[in-house]
């Protein structure tokens, strides 16, 4: 095995395209569980951790470019505001041992279907930039998981950054696991409202082969909070609608019985997640709108 | 390979060093400091737990190459650093300059159980507030995941001197206990934050 130590993002573009089967190593969390139990042997590992720029992010306009090392630690204690459910969800991740190292590029890389970025990054709509010595790529993260742990990475591909939307409304995340700290999700599922599109977006973990959105759920949805004038009158959501929402994000789900659970339990508390989220989402948008009105 | 770091305050040099070996593996196998348990190798039980430019990981998730040029703290140098910290006003790595000649040598920090002190009371043995917190507590049984949390608990009370019991709890949930129930581990806690926070000679 060789250990490779780029001290810039280039010589990693570049040592990455010399050893295409090298295996990037930012916190270790995934890799080295793997190299401990001598369930992987690469090559190569190419460490990041002396690439500055990929721990760093930047708040811009309309989105945080976060980079691919920031570690979860990070995202809970400095973005807490511009990326509320993507917080959350860092927070349930393992331990604080794992969260001062493991990110959302390590994250992306192994795109588990369990990993708990994937719900929120969906919900609130994000590009992963990936990128080698060929250039650099936009990935919609609608694209970017392509199987189970397979992701739209080319092999001289590093990623660089995720480029997450600011929240522009109440997001939430829930996650169902046997006690609150060091559980792998047996589901998990993400919400966010949009108020400016008038949109909700949704993130489904641990329920299909990839993390997924329920876009059935999201149209019927928006077409009924749109119908119903919810997003002008900040009534509550008509309870028949919750349930129909709840449903169909049951049906996006396509999971498997596994040690963790069934598949029609997973199936079950996604629709519970569903509504519960909707409902506490909901709940603190109607707040915000009835205090401005009240301002006002 | 060979790699370079600090470990508890003094330049150190690991060799043959295979690429794939964990920091933990490092630390226990070829720098002699055993203080880091190794009980699962995957990041579930504490038990390997340092400061890597003072932040609390799990060192068996660490690879070796990744720590070049960077500062380590062991539960053997943890005295030591307590100490620093408490003289130097929060900076016990060393990164504020000054503390040149300061740290735990490699042959201390090896020795450092082996005084042949009262192993039931470690009296005589210097030891971190926290460290005497577990002994008056009671918070040791085997003894396993103990070095993982006291650097753990340790770190949480310089960031967080006053915690709450859901702070304590939140800041040891990467730590396993499989002997006390944890409770005796929270009043150690407790007693190390209130002594923290007692007005001197009280
Ligand atoms: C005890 C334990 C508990 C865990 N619990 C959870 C949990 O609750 N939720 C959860 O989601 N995950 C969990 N994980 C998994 C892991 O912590 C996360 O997936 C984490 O986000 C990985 O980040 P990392 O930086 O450590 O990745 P690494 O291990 O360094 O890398 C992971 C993968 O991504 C690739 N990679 C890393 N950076 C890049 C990059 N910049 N470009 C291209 N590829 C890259 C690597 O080659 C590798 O394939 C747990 C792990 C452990 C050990
Ligand atoms: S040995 Fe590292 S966490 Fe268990
Ligand atoms: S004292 Fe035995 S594992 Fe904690």
């Amino acid at each position: 095995m060789d250990f490779l130590r780029p001290a810039s993002w280039e010589e990693a573009l570049a040592a990455k395209a010399e050893h295409p089967t090298a295996v990037p190593i930012a916190g270790g969390t995934d890799v080295m569980v793997e190299i401990n139990f001598d369930h992987r042997r690469p090559e190569y590992l190419l460490d990041l951790n002396r690439i500055g720029e990929l721990s760093e992010w930047e708040v811009g306009e309309e989105s945080v470019r976060l980079g691919a090392s920031v570690p979860y630690t990070q995202i809970m204690e400095n973005l807490r505001g511009e990326l509320p459910g993507l917080a959350l969800a860092s927070h349930t991740v393992a331990s604080p041992q794992i969260r001062n190292r493991g990110g959302v590029g390590g994250n992306l890389g192994t795109a588990s279907p369990a990993g708990d970025a994937h719900p929120a990054l969906l919900a609130a709509g994000a590009e992963v930039e990936v990128e080698s010595v060929r250039g650099s790529r936009l990935i919609p993260i609608d694209e970017f998981y392509t199987g189970v742990k397979r992701n739209a990475l080319a092999a001289d591909e590093l990623i660089r950054a995720v480029h997450v939307k600011k929240a522009d409304g109440p997001q939430q995340y829930s996650k169902v696991g046997t006690r609150n700290a060091m559980v792998i999700a047996v589901c998990a599922f993400g919400l966010a409202l949009h108020p400016r599109t008038r949109t909700v977006r949704t993130g489904i973990g641990s329920a299909a082969p990839t993390p997924v959105r329920a876009k059935t759920a999201e149209d019927f949805l928006n077409a009924a909070l749109e119908e119903g004038g919810f997003w002008d009158n900040g009534k509550i959501i008509t309870p028949s609608v919750a349930k129909q929402f709840a449903d169909l994000c049951s049906a996006a789900c396509n999971p498997i019985d596994d040690v963790r659970g069934t598949a029609s339990y997973r199936r079950h508390a996604v629709g519970i997640m569903a509504r519960r989220t909707l409902t506490w989402t909901w709940e603190s948008y109607r707040g915000t709108a009835a205090a401005t009105e009240g301002v006002a | 390979m060979r790699v370079n770091f600090t470990v508890n305050g003094r330049p150190q040099e690991a060799d043959d060093v295979w690429e794939g070996e964990s920091l933990l593996y490092v630390l226990r196998e070829r720098l002699g400091l055993p203080g880091s348990k190794n009980a699962c190798e995957q990041g579930e039980c504490g038990s390997c737990t340092v400061r890597l430019d003072g932040v609390p990981v799990c060192s068996c998730l660490v690879a070796a190459g990744q720590v070049e040029g960077r500062e380590v703290v062991t539960v053997e140098g943890l005295a030591d650093f307590a100490k620093q910290r408490a003289e130097h006003g929060g900076c016990a790595t060393g990164a504020c300059g000054s503390a040149e000649k300061a740290g735990t040598s490699l042959d201390a920090a090896k020795q450092w159980a082996a005084k042949g002190h009262d192993s039931q009371t470690g009296e005589g043995v210097e030891l971190s507030p926290i460290q005497e917190a577990f002994i008056d507590a009671g918070a040791v049984q085997c003894g396993f995941c103990t070095p993982g949390l006291l650097v753990a608990a340790d770190e949480m009370l310089e960031r967080n001197p006053n915690p709450s019991d859901a702070d304590i709890r939140e800041a040891l949930s990467g730590n396993l206990c499989r002997c006390t129930g944890y409770e005796k581990i929270m009043d150690a806690v407790r007693l190390a934050a209130a002594r923290q926070s007692a007005p001197e000679g009280v």
